[in-house]
């Protein structure tokens, strides 16, 4: 058994798995109810000056019979009030002392955040989250992404909180920037203790094709919705290494978005975080996807020999390099199993019109028959010296294993483009000639 | 006993309930997406009529129910009925490629059934007829699955179609001949009255040879499609077959097909002689309309029945005994009525069957249902067509391309010409005469079908099934 306990800037819990502010830990109910499913944190549902919200509030993107690969939402912070809501983290608290409660706050001024920062401390919260990300209605109102997406204005107010704090804090980026480096080094310079990304991402999920009227619909009109879910993930894993990679930055981080079993947050960590944080899926399916969560990664840090989830953070951010730095050398080519082909053709015509046209249809004769495959009907093949090793027919091919992508040794050292500039200035080599 | 209905009309009309309901939209999102939209995809080579299933499909899953529709009527006018009728098992949802991934294909019959029925039920055109006509007019005989499908492609290349039909419904074994648990007789004629607002004529209750003879045809018409069918079932020719409770399966389908389901005439204890569709459509419809018992007596054994596999486990399913090696040498009577079949048993000796000797014993029933195979239309078709050529399976010798026979100006498909199959091969065969006769008629030939999913196919497709459709049990035996 790993230990999968974590401490991120002094905030221990448990296990890395957080509830993200959000939906789900709105209440103390749904807290103790997370908790006891097995959670190691929870973010409070964002405490502010009160606000109203609409009815009609989520929308999502379906994916053939997936549902919610991608949900949005147009929810404002707490509607609670700032009272009950620091009462139950108070109450929870005491039912919960090893596990972390982190208050998330978003207000306005100076004042209003060593303010809330210190009701926090009093309630007995772990830490504070900043959201600074919430890119809709609050930012209207110069708060959320409003803040996230200019690092001066990050810089200044993560300092006022840090005038107060006597508790790690946590500021939460939004991804609605061009460079979210640029609001992590912010944040850093402000003082912040660890960062937490992404928020949600500026979306519209859909338009109802009948009253014309995207989603969610909120009496004939609707309004640009904070993105979430399965499909940002790839979004996510990219600014999470990217911060984590960068020397101006330096902090831990809290990873979100689209997180809902253990290989993603295992990917999560991996790439930089030191604990994650999951909404979307526990609004589809509840707080007790954490169990799978907790053994798969259990089990995966056991298969690969790493006692806790702390040796693996960051293990892959090193991976990830400029481009520039890649091996042009490095070949690799499709191999179709025969033995697997159903003959669905799909590899070909992605291969002949989405990529290299290189793969024929040609007479299954003398190749035998795959599953399925009919006699005198055409299957693909690979034309070996024409495969570029793009990986599409891979990612296309209906049927695990049934096309691998095979690496090739061909003698040549490694060079990568850098290296193949400096060679060419140097006239030691000729340039590698176009592709046909 | 003289036969007699069984059952209540309520209990009648939930026994024989269609088998396999309309797909609810989710149920049909969730099957359409199951679907891999392959290239140059198995399936339209196992479809007769080669519909491009992967677009119809693709259609479909995305909300584009017209388009799945005009995808499927433009290839198949009778789209409705064979997404019914076809033994899809064996055509493409035999040679689906998930079949093969995870072992069980893509419902493509019932995706069919989905998108074809949404057209009929919200009366949306879907097939477009030139206004430009050629002036040229063809007589079609038989207004079965062939007949309307040559009729109805003549019509859409803008010649005339007068279909002659000796019944008083078109639609043939489509109307009067499908286990009514897999089609009742409207949806036959809904696609009758489709096509018929397509411009074809149709002219019923008018036999070619008694009402108009065929050189009547030649004269009135530019060419003549023989679309006849089979000539109803072949005689046992053994003692007590004519007598009252001895019917043949055709004529008992047709007066299911024919009357309220709670006034079709049956025996308690029934016996069905034959190993085809036809005698397990028979034997599992007299079960369901309320035989106490119903067997299905065969002179060879199981494995060399001809009905399909999953026909077989219906009938078994529903109760239906199963007599296998058994020869029927007479039909017994008391009192005039039937009270048994008197079987042989038979063993196979040096590839011929046999009967045992001493090894007759009666098997007591109150009515018998033949399903021996249909008989061919030699003398018809002589009498008709004294000069066309017949194989010696005594069916119409025509090209498999054009349908055109011995004679210049006549076209022959479906059963009548390809000896007895299914209704899809029949509506391919009608439209493949169609365009054979449009070549014949104006000189240029119609361009052979475009399946869009299969777009860009270096050369030809591989194989569309409208040109020479796979069948898949064929290649597994």
């Amino acid at each position: 058994m790993a230990d999968l306990s974590v401490n991120l800037a002094g905030i221990k819990s448990p296990n890395p798995f957080w509830v993200a502010s959000g939906p789900p830990a709105n209440t103390a109910y749904q807290a103790h109810r997370a908790f006891e499913a097995g959670w190691g944190g929870v973010v409070w549902k964002t405490i502010g000056d009160p606000i109203v919200n609409v009815s009609s509030r989520y929308s999502a993107m379906n994916v053939g019979t997936l549902r919610m690969v991608g949900f949005n939402n147009i929810e404002l912070i707490s509607d609670r009030s700032v009272e009950t809501n620091f009462r139950e983290i108070e109450e929870v608290k005491r039912r919960w002392p090893n596990h972390a409660i982190i208050a998330s706050l978003m207000v306005d001024t100076r004042e209003r955040w060593h303010e809330f920062v210190k009701r926090s401390e009093d309630a007995g919260a772990d830490g504070i989250e900043l959201n600074f990300g919430c890119p809709h209605g609050m930012c209207e109102r110069g708060m959320g992404s409003a803040v996230g997406q200019n690092p001066k204005v990050t810089e200044t107010i993560v300092g006022w909180v840090m005038e107060a704090a006597k508790i790690p804090i946590i500021t939460k980026l939004t991804p609605n920037i061009t460079d979210v480096t640029f609001a992590a080094r912010a944040a850093a310079k402000g003082g912040s203790n660890a960062i937490s990304l992404i928020n949600t991402i500026n979306s519209i999920t859909q338009v109802d094709l009948d009253t014309l009227v995207p989603e969610p619909y909120v009496a004939g009109r609707s309004t640009h919705g904070g993105y979430c879910g399965p499909a940002v993930k790839p979004i996510a894993l990219n600014m999470v290494q990217s911060c984590a990679s960068d020397p101006g930055v330096r902090l831990p981080i809290s990873g979100i978005g689209g997180i809902s079993n253990w290989r993603d947050a295992a990917e999560f960590i991996a790439l930089g975080a030191s604990s994650v944080q999951v909404c979307t899926a526990i609004m589809h399916y509840g707080f007790r996807i954490v169990e799978d969560m907790i053994e798969g990664l259990n089990d995966y840090l056991d298969s690969k020999r790493l006692r806790s989830v702390t040796d693996l953070v960051g293990k892959a951010v090193s991976t990830v390099q400029k481009w520039e730095t890649l091996d042009l050398h490095y070949q690799r080519i499709a191999r179709i199993d025969y033995d697997k082909c159903i003959g669905c053709n799909l590899c070909y015509i992605a291969c002949e019109d989405g990529a290299h046209q290189a793969i024929a249809l040609v007479s299954p004769d003398g190749r035998g028959l795959g599953p399925g495959r009919l006699p005198g009907k055409p299957i693909p093949e690979i034309k070996e010296r024409e495969c570029v090793g793009c990986n599409l027919c891979s990612l296309v091919c209906p049927v695990d294993k049934c096309i691998t992508m095979v690496s090739l040794t061909n003698g040549n050292g490694k060079m990568s483009w850098s290296q193949y500039q400096e060679k060419l200035s140097r006239g030691e080599i000729q340039p590698i000639p176009p592709h046909p | 006993m003289p036969i007699s209905p069984k059952l209540a009309p309520k209990a009648a009309a939930a026994n024989m309930a269609d088998i396999a309901p309309r797909y609810t939209s989710q149920e049909a999102i969730i099957e359409s997406n199951r679907c891999l939209f392959c290239f140059d995809a198995p399936c339209i080579q196992a479809c007769p009529t080669g519909i491009d299933i992967p677009s119809f499909i693709k259609k479909i899953a995305n909300g584009n129910l017209i388009g799945a529709a005009r995808t499927i009527l433009s290839a198949n006018v009778l789209g409705a009925s064979c997404a019914r009728v076809c033994p899809t098992a064996v055509l493409c949802e035999g040679a689906c490629v998930v079949l093969d991934r995870e072992g069980d294909p893509v419902k493509i019959g019932r995706l069919q059934r989905y998108a074809v029925d949404h057209v009929y039920e919200n009366r949306i055109s879907i097939l477009k007829v030139p206004g430009q006509k050629s002036g040229k007019r063809v007589g079609v005989i038989g207004g079965g699955p062939a007949g309307l499908g040559c009729a109805a492609e003549l019509a859409q290349l803008g010649h005339q179609a007068v279909i002659f039909e000796k019944k008083p419904q078109a639609g043939g074994l489509n109307t009067f001949g499908i286990a009514y648990y897999k089609m009742p007789p409207e949806t036959s004629l809904a696609e009758v009255a489709m096509i018929k607002s397509l411009g074809v004529e149709i002219r019923c209750g008018v036999e070619v040879g008694q009402h108009i003879s065929a050189e009547e045809l030649h004269k009135q018409f530019d060419a003549i499609f023989i679309g006849i069918g089979l000539g109803g079932c072949q005689r046992l020719n053994i003692p007590g077959e004519d007598l009252p409770e001895v019917v043949d399966a055709i004529r008992f389908i047709e007066e299911i097909h024919s009357r309220p389901l709670h006034q079709v005439p049956l025996g308690n204890r029934i016996i069905v002689i034959g190993g085809g569709n036809t005698a397990i459509d028979a034997v599992t419809q007299a079960k369901r309309l309320g035989a106490q018992k119903a067997m299905l007596a065969y002179r060879r054994n199981e494995s060399e029945m001809s009905a399909y596999k999953f026909e077989q486990k219906m009938a078994k399913s529903d109760g239906t005994e199963f007599l296998f090696n058994a020869a029927p040498i007479e039909i017994v009577a008391a009192a005039g009525h039937v009270s048994g079949v008197k079987f042989a048993e038979t063993t196979i000796a040096a590839g011929e069957l046999k009967l045992l000797p001493e090894s007759e014993w009666i098997e007591p029933c109150d009515m018998v249902i033949k399903a021996i195979g249909e008989q061919k239309q030699i003398s018809l078709l002589k009498r008709l067509f004294p000069n066309v050529d017949l194989d010696k399976r005594g069916v119409v010798v025509y090209d498999e391309k054009t349908g055109q026979t011995s004679l210049a100006k006549v076209f022959a498909g479906g059963d009548c010409a390809n000896g007895g199959r299914e209704v899809v091969n029949a509506v391919a065969e009608g439209k493949k005469a169609a365009r054979g006769i449009h070549t014949f008629l104006k000189g240029d030939s119609v361009p052979d079908p475009i399946q869009p999913s299969r777009y860009g196919v270096r050369g030809k497709p591989s194989g569309s099934g409208f040109e020479r459709p796979i069948r898949v049990t064929e290649l597994t035996s």
